[in-house]
């Protein structure tokens, strides 16, 4: 236990670890409480506002490969303009509001940074290669979580059947019978779709 | 003699010039009577209906009218909105109208598996409807055996 003992303590790390651990003889135990529940409030604070600066349309389109592709699409559909002008920006749909999802889904972008700098979809032609392989991801988050953010704002309790055309009610009705989650139906509703082939090959031409 | 002739032709043309400005006024642009530097006031942009029961043909062959919205149905090389209903495999669990059988073959009459490439885009013969005025009158009535009366 070379720390233990002060004459054989010359690394700086070493030293800093001895004054850490030695307990205070000038400052009151409640001045110490009080600075590190100050300092808690501010390395919180900063902690969620460094991570709600990556949550927001700006951030999400400062990279060209959000920007020239998926963003674009998005710009035609209802969730980015329409009668009302309530508006569904990207982490809207895509970063889950709860805390500790939306940390976990934080982490993960890691893995997105990493595909960032190997450029792995860095030109048009190499983002439409890997279209349907992003779709299906998110797609399979969307399963397995019941759709959880299109809930945030659509939730089949809220919905007024009444309000809906014939056919809304009719899909929406069985959709809720049969235990559906939105993503079942509504895919490609923010973005073009990849080549749908797989999923149903009676709506792509030349499949069979 | 010939001089008379010349003031004769020189009157004849100048009414016709005449008469071809009247007329040249008479006729509205697409603009309307909106003055050359002014902006025209643009036709209120129609609106669809949301949804209805299937509407009736007004002649033989008439490729079915849409009985509902389209806004934002893509059709592309990648997926077909409307077949996500109206396919052979995806009707009877929507309620939609299927798609005709001739559909299914390509111009050479070679009957597909699937939809042929020729009829893939919906939209080129199938329009959704909106209440609008004809621009033109017109007297058009369908045959008795397609209106029933």
């Amino acid at each position: 236990m070379t720390h233990n003992n002060p004459s054989q303590c010359n690394g700086v790390l070493c030293r800093m670890w001895q004054a850490f651990r030695r307990p205070s003889v000038k400052y009151s135990v409640g001045a110490l409480l009080f600075i590190g529940f100050v300092a808690g409030i501010v390395f919180w604070g900063g902690f969620n506002t460094a991570m709600e600066m990556t949550n927001n349309e700006q951030f999400c389109i400062s990279c060209h490969e959000m920007k020239d592709n998926v963003y674009q699409e998005y710009k035609n559909t209802i969730h980015y303009s329409n009668r009302t002008g309530v508006r569904a920006t990207c982490p809207d749909c895509h970063v889950p509001k709860e805390w500790v999802h939306k940390v976990i889904r934080k982490i993960q972008a890691t893995n997105e940074l990493y595909h960032k700098v190997m450029g792995t979809i860095d030109t048009r032609e190499k983002f439409l290669a890997h279209r349907l392989e992003l779709a299906k991801h998110v797609w399979s988050v969307m399963k397995k979580t019941d759709s959880r953010e299109c809930r945030n704002c659509h939730n089949f309790e809220y919905m007024d059947f009444a309000e809906q055309g014939r056919r809304a009610v009719a899909q929406h009705s069985k959709g809720l019978e049969e235990g559906k989650t939105c993503i079942d139906c509504h895919k490609g509703i923010a973005h073009h779709l990849p080549d749908m082939s797989e999923v149903d090959p009676t709506e792509v031409v030349g499949s069979h | 003699m010939i001089k008379k002739l010349s003031v004769a032709l020189v009157l004849w043309s100048a009414s016709g010039v005449v008469t071809q400005f009247a007329t040249a006024a008479d006729v509205e642009s697409l603009r309307g009577q909106t003055a050359i530097e002014d902006e025209s006031r643009p036709p209120e942009p129609k609106k669809y209906a949301k949804d209805g029961e299937p509407l009736p043909r007004d002649y033989v062959q008439q490729p079915p009218l849409i009985p509902h919205k389209i806004t934002n149905y893509r059709i592309d090389a990648n997926s077909n909105k409307c077949l996500s209903c109206h396919s052979w495999k995806n009707y009877r669990e929507a309620g939609a109208t299927k798609i005709s059988q001739t559909h299914f073959q390509d111009r050479d009459e070679n009957v597909l598996a699937n939809i042929s490439a020729r009829r893939y885009f919906c939209t080129q013969c199938h329009v959704p409807q909106a209440n609008a005025r004809p621009l033109v009158e017109n007297t058009f009535k369908p045959i008795t055996a397609i209106s029933g009366q």
